[in-house]
Order: structure tokens, then sequence, then C-alpha cells
């Protein structure tokens, strides 16, 4: 073989058996260095004559440009295998939960009030508060309720020692109060705590309600059974939920109604409502006959065992953390 | 209100079933509650009578009858009963019966002598839970007829959730009436035959509360057989009507309330002496009651009094002295009318139930009394062979209803639907209201019976509920829009319960009322906002703040062996009932303020892998805390003041010199007292002092990156970092942007009683870079600070 051809072949087969890219560097030197055995032939062309010269020059050159391709792909094929054994290396064992923090939640009775309020925020209502600790004024009398009204025995309320005070047996007060304090046309949903001396498996002494109240120069019972029939459909998120309005009696409201929802192969009452009655009305200084409104109310928590599928009330305020985070 | 649906049908039938009839009721607003069969499904059960009786040969127990029940020959009966008995009358099952439960009875052997049949007690027919032998039949039972007939067995008890307005349908006469003009069905008269006077005793009334009591009548019955007994059927009704029989005269006055809704009262009258006089109580009155109980009276309570004093609390319940007994021979019976004011809420202030009270306070026809003295004079000379005198009644005019104007236009606006004048008068006309139609107005006049019709709104109701609410449209409103305000403090995602959510915190709803043990123990509240009929001792007191619910919580969780539990409430507490008792917005805001409360117990994070195990401590919980109320900044200083809390590990807290609330760890003897193992960390936080967020006045971030500088210092133990930083931070220091620890260390190289604090400095020009002369100004500037105000030394 060609002497040049040999050493063309020697210096491949050599990169090729070198694993460690400094060998690969010192190898380089032995035939590309300043006296590298393919550097000492071009030094070597100088005492030729120009024809022999040339031909030896391109040929040499050749060698050297294989010599060099050969070691640029092995430095290039060490440099992805140490990257492959750097990567192979790091590794991680991705199937292990993630490390921190979790995350909390909201209670579900909170949840569902969350979402209730904003259903009505989309047509426009407001969200109004008031105190729990309530005066026989605001929770009976200015709801038409007054003193030895037989309805009030529809209500086991909770008096507080010592004085006239009363635990709010229902959110209805936030509606005089609003009522008072701003003037029609106006639009509230008032959620909150309420309270009553009740306690089984469907009642809790301590419960939560969400009263509506829509005031305005021409609302209709026609309007309310709107309002009340789209509230549950899009709550439930069914549009074929069937309600029904079934005649009943609150003091604060004429005509009044139940709301029955289609569940299961029944009819469940879910809440009640009306047309708010003209005394109310007076109460606040409304003139009913300019004003109209409507008035509707529903328990949260029936609500959210509805929507939960919740049988027993009093896991609500048993607060078992395995419990509440399922709605995390 | 519990009724026997064949008691109904015999006053008025409209077509359809028992459903139907449920149906047409509750859609109108008479809400049925429940339907119950008076008896379970069963059948071939006829009356027998045993005609004759012989021992088992076989069994002592048993006895073999000989039972006539219609058939050609009587039938041979095996029967075990102890009551059986010649001549007894009981319920046969014959063979092919099909009884309660699935039995089917047929022929069977027993202890050789085979049986026809089975006689049943009440029990195994399913009309009474308990039953010692057979049901025994009055002698007068037809014998062979369906027993299912006889009793009366196919019927149905309605009960009623009435609402409070409509105590006109109180009794079968007024729902009769009701389902006629729903239904359109006719409803029969029935009529009483008032009985002739038999004799001339009678007793003087004298009515001084005549505007309490418009109409009194009184008759004295006497000659009253008390051997007889309530008939089956009128027992079968006042049963099914859920009350109980108790004599014939007491129950003939209750068959009477429930038949026509107007309650009677029947007084023993050799028990009374002198005249019945209808007044106030006098204060303090006392009577001994009915039902065993002994009330106080005030001039508030209306009586009937004889010459002796109270014998009756007026329309609520008659007294101990003169009530009827089963040898009472002599009746006076009050039939009147007392107006719902004097009789409101009185039964409720006495604690006693009173069905009488029930229908006064909601108001009784009164046009009713006479036909109720009639109907029940008619019972008592028919049933109790009593012999009636005259009629005495005292009587002022009744009240006058004024008339109701009731305007189309109105009425259309507020159903939402025009019903049209022809419906409307249909209306009226089923409901029994006279009417007269002026333009657009009609002018009603409302009967005696209605007390829930007085104004435009009570017809209004009227007219949509008989015509249906299912009749009126559902229409979406129209309304002019206008969004209301929202400011940006109401920015839901910023608020700082949302980010405590998002901070592994679960929210918790406990209850508003708490152990007065804890008010006490860990709120320190001596004085709480009491109940006065609280459901239990553990929640008799108003909380003041939301830790004693929080620790419960956490008890709760630990009992179900939770490692972690980070928990939050948002509530309103009760400090107290202020000036005006939370009537004022402003009181509401102090009395009644809403709060965030925290808890945390267990590990800083949940135990993991590749993660050191750590307990939380106080400095997690404040990182939590300024995490949420950013962008306020925080401030805590020391405080002793809590009775719950480590008096060296908590904090008042407090932003822009407004104090928020407080953070701390649980004292250890409240750990040790709740057996919490380690301390939780805890927090509460007042919503309403927190300042509002504001708007935030955005600046471009500076183009150059801050120099960082740091300094170790020595200083006292008791120093504590708000000073350092008070020190550094007024007057400020050009330049200085930023000042953190970022190292504390004691030990080796420091004087004991000192610490070394290590202090990173962010100096930043928004405008240029910086020389280092410029640089090392600022950090001699907080040097001096440090030297000066809080005696540190430079740590070399």
């Amino acid at each position: 073989m060609d002497p040049l051809d040999s050493l063309q072949a020697e210096a491949i087969a050599e990169f090729a058996a070198i694993d460690n890219p400094d060998l690969l560097e010192q190898a380089k030197g032995r035939y590309l260095g300043k006296q590298g055995l393919i550097t000492e032939r071009m030094k070597a062309l100088g005492g030729m004559d120009p024809e022999a010269r040339k031909a030896e020059g391109a040929r040499i050159n050749r060698v050297k440009t294989a010599v060099e391709d050969a070691l640029n792909a092995r430095r290039e094929a060490l440099r992805e295998a140490a990257l492959q054994a750097q990567l192979a290396a790091e590794a991680l064992d991705v199937s292990l939960p993630g490390r921190g923090t979790g995350s909390g939640g909201w209670h579900p009775v909170t949840r569902v009030r969350e979402r209730v309020c904003e259903l009505f925020a989309g047509i426009g209502f407001e969200v109004a508060d008031g105190p729990e600790i309530e005066t026989d004024f605001y929770n009976f009398t200015a709801l038409n309720t007054p003193d030895d009204h037989p309805a009030r025995s529809m209500h086991d309320t909770f008096y507080i020692e010592g004085s006239d005070r009363l635990l709010r047996t229902h959110t209805s007060p936030i509606q005089v109060r609003f009522m008072q304090d701003n003037r029609p046309p106006l639009r509230i949903v008032a959620p909150g705590r309420v309270y009553r001396v009740d306690s089984d498996a469907t009642h809790s002494p301590m419960f939560h309600q969400i009263e509506g109240l829509w005031v305005d120069r021409d609302v209709s019972f026609a309007d309310l059974k709107g309002v009340v029939t789209q509230f549950l459909q899009r709550f439930f998120e069914r549009e074929d939920l069937q309600v029904r309005f079934r005649p009943s009696f609150f003091p604060f409201t004429e005509p009044s109604a139940e709301i029955d929802m289609a569940w299961g192969d029944r009819w469940l009452e879910i809440g009640g409502c009306g047309m708010v009655h003209p005394n109310v009305l007076r109460h606040v200084d409304i003139d009913p006959e300019a004003f109209r409104g409507f008035a509707f109310g529903f328990g949260i928590d029936r609500l959210a065992m509805l929507r939960y599928g919740v049988r027993d009330l009093r896991l609500f305020y048993e607060n078992d953390l395995r419990f509440l985070r399922q709605f995390v | 209100m519990k009724f026997s649906e064949n008691w109904l049908r015999e006053w008025v039938s409209p077509r359809g079933d028992t459903e139907a009839l449920a149906d047409l009721l509750t859609m109108a607003g008479l809400e049925v509650e429940s339907l119950e069969p008076a008896a379970p499904l069963f059948s071939g059960v006829v009356v027998g009578e045993i005609v004759a009786i012989a021992p088992h040969p076989d069994a002592d127990r048993l006895r073999v009858c000989q039972v006539a029940c219609g058939a050609a020959k009587p039938l041979t009966i095996v029967c075990g009963a102890p009551n059986a008995a010649q001549g007894l009358k009981a319920p046969l099952a014959v063979v092919g019966a099909k009884l309660p439960g699935g039995l089917e009875i047929g022929k069977a052997k027993m202890r050789g002598v085979e049986s026809f049949g089975m006689l049943c007690s009440a029990k195994e027919l399913g009309i009474s839970a308990e039953a010692s032998g057979l049901l025994e039949l009055p002698a007068d039972a037809p014998v062979g007829a369906d027993i299912r007939q006889y009793l009366d067995l196919a019927d149905t008890v309605i009960e009623l959730k009435l609402t409070p307005n409509r105590g006109d349908c109180l009794s079968i006469a007024g729902l009769a009436r009701e389902v006629a003009a729903l239904s359109g069905a006719k409803a029969e008269a029935m009529p009483a035959q008032d009985p002739a006077a038999a004799h001339a005793e009678a007793r003087g009334i004298a009515v001084p509360a005549g505007a309490d009591c418009p109409v009194y009548l009184g008759r004295v019955f006497t000659g009253i057989d008390t051997t007889a007994q309530t008939p089956a059927w009128m027992r079968r009704r006042i049963e099914r009507a859920g009350q109980r029989c108790v004599s014939l005269v007491v129950d003939i006055t209750n068959y009477v309330m429930l038949e026509l809704g107007q309650p009677l009262h029947a007084f023993d009258d050799a028990k009374l002496t002198g005249d019945i006089v209808v007044r106030r109580a006098n204060a303090g009155e006392r009577i001994a009651l009915l039902d065993g109980s002994e009330a106080t009276l005030d001039d508030s309570f209306l009586v009937i009094a004889d010459g002796t004093g109270a014998q009756a609390v007026a329309g609520v319940m008659g007294g101990a002295h003169s009530a009827v007994t089963p040898e009472t021979t002599r009746v006076f019976l009050e039939s009147a009318h007392f107006t719902p004011g004097v009789i409101a809420g009185r039964a409720r202030r006495l604690n006693v139930g009173s069905e009488a009270a029930h229908r006064f306070e909601r108001g009784v026809d009164p046009t009713l009394p006479a036909r109720a003295m009639a109907r029940a004079g008619q019972l008592l000379v028919e049933l109790a062979g009593a012999q009636s005198g005259p009629l005495t009644a005292i009587r002022q005019p009744l009240p006058q209803r004024a008339a109701i104007r009731l305007r189309e236009s109105r009425a259309n606006a507020v159903i939402g639907v025009a019903l049209g004048s022809k419906t409307i008068a249909g209306i009226l006309d089923r409901l029994g209201l006279a009417h007269q139609k002026n333009g657009d107005a009609w002018t009603v006049t409302v009967p005696q019976h209605r007390f829930d019709l007085s104004i435009e709104e009570d017809l209004i109701e009227e007219l949509v509920r008989v015509h249906g609410y299912q009749q009126v449209p559902v229409r979406a409103p129209l309304a002019s829009l206008g969004m209301p305000p929202r400011g940006e403090s109401v920015l839901k995602v910023a608020g700082p319960a949302a980010r405590l959510a998002l901070r592994d915190y679960q929210e918790v709803i406990t209850y508003s009322f708490i152990d007065e043990a804890d008010e006490t123990a860990l709120h320190g509240n001596a004085a709480p906002v009491r109940l006065a009929n609280p459901i239990a001792r553990q929640m008799a007191v108003m909380r003041s703040s939301l830790l004693a619910g929080l620790l419960g919580v956490l008890r709760g969780n630990l009992a179900h062996r939770q490692p972690r539990v980070r928990i939050f409430e948002r509530g309103r507490v009760f400090l107290g009932l202020g000036e005006t008792g939370g009537v004022a917005a402003t009181d509401t805001a102090a009395q009644q303020p809403e709060r965030l409360g925290g808890l945390v117990w267990g590990g800083a994070v949940d135990e993991q892998w590749g993660t050191p195990a750590r307990a939380v401590d106080f400095f997690d919980v404040k990182a939590d805390l300024e995490a949420v109320l950013a962008p306020h900044a925080l401030a805590a200083e020391p405080w002793t003041g809590h009775p719950a809390l480590h008096p060296g590990r908590a904090a008042r807290l407090s932003v822009a010199g407004r104090d928020i609330g407080w953070l701390g760890e649980l004292h250890p003897r409240a750990v040790q007292a709740l057996d919490l193992g380690r301390a939780p960390v805890v927090f509460e936080i007042d919503l309403a002092a927190l300042p509002p967020p504001g708007v935030a006045n955005a600046e471009p971030p500076a183009r150059t990156p801050a120099v960082r500088r740091d300094i170790a210092v020595v200083v006292d133990e008791a120093v504590q970092w708000r000073q350092i930083a008070a020190a550094i931070a007024e007057p400020p220091i050009e330049f200085l942007q930023d000042v953190s620890p970022f190292d504390i260390y004691r030990g080796q190289g420091i004087e004991s009683g000192k610490k070394s604090l290590a202090i990173a400095m962010a100096i930043q020009d928004t405008r240029k870079t910086f020389t280092d002369a410029e640089i090392e100004a600022v950090v001699s500037a907080v040097i001096g600070r440090l030297v000066s105000t809080v005696g540190a030394s430079l740590r070399q």
C-alpha cells in the first residue's frame, strides 16, 4: 500500500479507537500538529520539482482533509456520547410526586354561594349584606309579620338573653335594610348565615340562605318565574329542568309561591318567592303604586346538597377535611 | 291538618282519585304533606260471629270455633286468641283472603283439626300497631259484611300543611268549600237541625269584653247518658284527623270543630257557679288548665269566668275545675267568636297546644257559632240522650269588612299577563266573592270566613292561584341595563381569603354559637352575648373570635388522624349588642365584624420525599399572611394580651398603623388542655379594618440592576428587627431601596447575650449607575444609624 494511504488509514483507525477527547487531541498532534506526520510530508514538498510537488501536494491535501474529517467526526461522536452519558446519568423518576405545598380549597357552601352570586351578577344583581344578630323589627315587623302573627311560629327563633334581639331566621331583613338605604330600581342578592331552633339530618341550627330582590317600575310574577326558572336551570346546568310554582304564604310577599323542581321521579321544594308585599315597600317609603318588586330565597346548603349529592346536612358543619377536600 | 278523604267526599266529591284530589289541593296552595291509607290493602275479610266454641282435642291453647259468616253454615276455625268466646264478633279471613304483608289464607290442619280461615286481630289487618287478641266488633255488626266496608277502611288520611293565612280551611266544611271552588264540583249543604228546647234551664251570660267576643252563645244540656259511647263512625273520623277520643261529650265538641271549623267548649254545668262573664283576665289571675298546667294570666288574655273566677282561657283552653268528665250529666256548651287579636300568640305564651287557639288566631267565621251550636246540640240529643235548654245569645254587631277595590289593570301588571274580565269575574264567583265592576275596577265584598282577604294584592293572589300559577308565562324580564359599581377593592381574586385557599388552606364553616367555657378560656370574654334559648350547652353563647371553632375543627380532624391541618374560616364574630343593637350600619360593623381566622398544625409541608420534615412555625404562617395581605405591608409587635396565645410568640398585626388582628402560637397550657401534642399557629384578621387596597400607580422598572451590599452587625439579644428596620427607614436614606436580614447567628465568636445579624441592602439609583463612593456612603449611613440607635457594632 502506498505509504500515504496507509498513513491515512492508520490515522483514521487510531482516531476511531480513542474514547477520550484529550487523547484524541494528542493523536491529532501526531498527524496534524506542527511536527505531525502529515505536516512533515507537506514540509517535504519543498524539495520536489514543480510537477511532482503539485501532484504530491494534491495527494497529501486529500489525505489531510480525510484525516481532519475523521477527527472532527470522532470529536462530534465523543461529544455526543458524553452528552448521552450525562443525560442518562441525570434521568429522574418522573413518577415521583411533586414537592412543596399543595392547594387548599373552599367549603362547598361557599362555592355554591359564590356561584349563585355570579349567576345573578350576570343580570345585574349586586351583593348585599347585613347583621346576623337582628332586631325583631327587621326580622319580622318590617316584613309584615307583626307580634303574635301566626307566621312567627313558622320560624323557631333564637333570642338573645337579656335583650329583645334575635338571630335572624332568614336573610330577608337584608332586603329591608337595603331598601332603606337605596332607592329603586334595584336588584340585589343577599347571602348569609341564618339560624333556627332545629337540628336533625336535614336541619341545622345554623344554615345559609340567599335572598334575591328586584324592585322596579314594571316587574311581574311572570318575570319572577322567568328569573327563578332560568337560575335553577343554569345552576344545575340542565336546560330541561322542570320548575313549578305552587301557591304558598309568606307574610312579606303576595302572591307567594313555593318553588319546586323535578328531581328524580318527584317534586322537590327548593325555595320560596313572591311579589313584594305592599306593606313591606311602605315600611321603607317606597310607593307600591309606583314600584313593584319580587323576592326569592333559596337555601344555599340545600342547593349544595343537591348539586354535590350530599345526603346529610350535618356533614357541612363537621368540617372533616376528608369530606371538604373533595371540593378543592 | 289531617282528615279522612271519605269524610270530605261526603261533602264534595270532585272527579278523579285520591292522587288527583291531592294534586288539586297542593297546586292551590293547600300543600298535601302525606297520603296514608286508613288500612293496608287486604281482601277476603268479613264480619264473623263465633256461634260455638270448644276446646281443641290436642292443644291446650287452641280452641275450635264455629264461625258464622253469612254462608249456608258456619265455618270451622281453629283459634288461639284468649278473647275468643261464643257470641263474639270479629274479622274473619276466609279461604282465599289476602292479608297485609302478602299472607294468603288457605285451608290448614292445626294439630289435626282442619281450619277454614283465620279470625284476625287489628294488628293482623294492619290497622293498629298493637293487639292483644281478636279485634272485637260491635254486637250489631252485620255478619258476613266485608270488613273494609264495615270499618270504612277504604279511606285515605290526607295531611295538609296549611299556611297560616288559610284558617278557613281548617275544617271539612271549609275544605269542601275550597275544593268546590277549585274543581267546580258541587258542595253539599249539610244543614244541622237545631234541637228544640226541652226545658227552660239556662245560665246568665254577660260579655263586658264585647269587642273581643262579638258573639257568645250558651246552652245548657241536661240528662246526659253517661253510659253512651262515641259511635264508631265518629271515633274513626276523629282518630283519622289525628286526635284522641276522650268521652262522648268532648268527642262531639271536637267532631263539630273538625266538621265546621268552629271550636266549642263544654263546661260541666254542675261545677259552675252563677253567671258566665266573658272578660279580660286580671293581672296575676291564675287558672289550672285541662292539660294539668297552671297558668298565670294578665289583661291581654280573655277569660270565661263564673261567680268564683276564671273557668277557661277563652279560645285557648278550658280550666280543670269545670272540665267535663265521664260522670258529667249537665253541660254548659259554649259556641263563641273570639277575635284573632285576643287569641293570637296566647297559646304559645302559655306553652299549651290548642286546636281552638290555632283556629281562632287565624280567624274563624263569626257567623258559624249558631250553626255549630245547632250541630252539637243535635248530636248531644241523638247520641247522648241530652235534653236541650233554650239558647242564650249575646251578640255585638260584627265588624264590617270594607269592600276591596280590584283594578284589572293592576292585576294584569302584577301577574304579568292579562286574564281578561270574564276570567276574573268567574274566579270571584267561584270563591263566593260578591263583585261589581265599574270601569277598570271591581268592588269586591269578602265573605266573613276569609280573614286573609283585605287588600287588592290579596285578591290578585286569589286570581292567579285559582287560575293556576302554572298558567302564568315564564318570562325573561326587561330591564334597563346599568353596570353596578364594582370597585377594585371587591376584586375577588385579590381577596385575602381567596389567596389563603391558594396557599394550601382549606375553608371551614363552624357554628356561630359556642360553649361558654371556650368563650371564657380561649377568647378571654367573661361577658359574652348569650342565647336565651340555646339548643345545647355547647352552643350557648355567640363567639367573639373564630379561634374556638377552628380549634374544634382541629380536634375533630386529629381524631381522624389527620397528620396536617391548615384551615381558615371567614365569618362574623359577636362582640356585644351596641347602642342600637346593630340597627345602624356602623354599629353592625363594630359589634358584628367579619373576621378571617386561620389555624395551621403539623408539618410545614405535607410529609414528602426529598424535603426534610419540619414543623410549621410562626414565621411560616406570617409569610402566608404577608402574601395574602399584599400589597399591604404587615407590621407585627410583640403581644402578651391574648389568654390563649404563647406570650413570647404572639403578635398584634397592623397595616399602615391600623390594628388589623393577631398571630401567634397557641399557649402551651391550651395545647395541653386540648391534647393537641404540639402547638398550632393561629391568627385572626379583622377584614373591615384592612384599608382598601387602592389602585396601583405603576412605575417602570429601573434600567439598571440594584447593587447589593451585605453587612453584619452585633446587637443585644433584646433588639428586635422592627427597631432596626425603623432606624434605617426614618429618615429615608437616599438610594437605599430595601434592607432584609439574611442570617441571624449566635454562638462562637459572639458575646453571650448578643446576636449577629447579617443584613442585605439593595441600593439603586433609577437614573444611572453608581460610583463606589456613593455606594459606600449609603452603607456608612446605615451602619451609623444602627450604631447610634440600637447600639450595634460592626462585626469584623
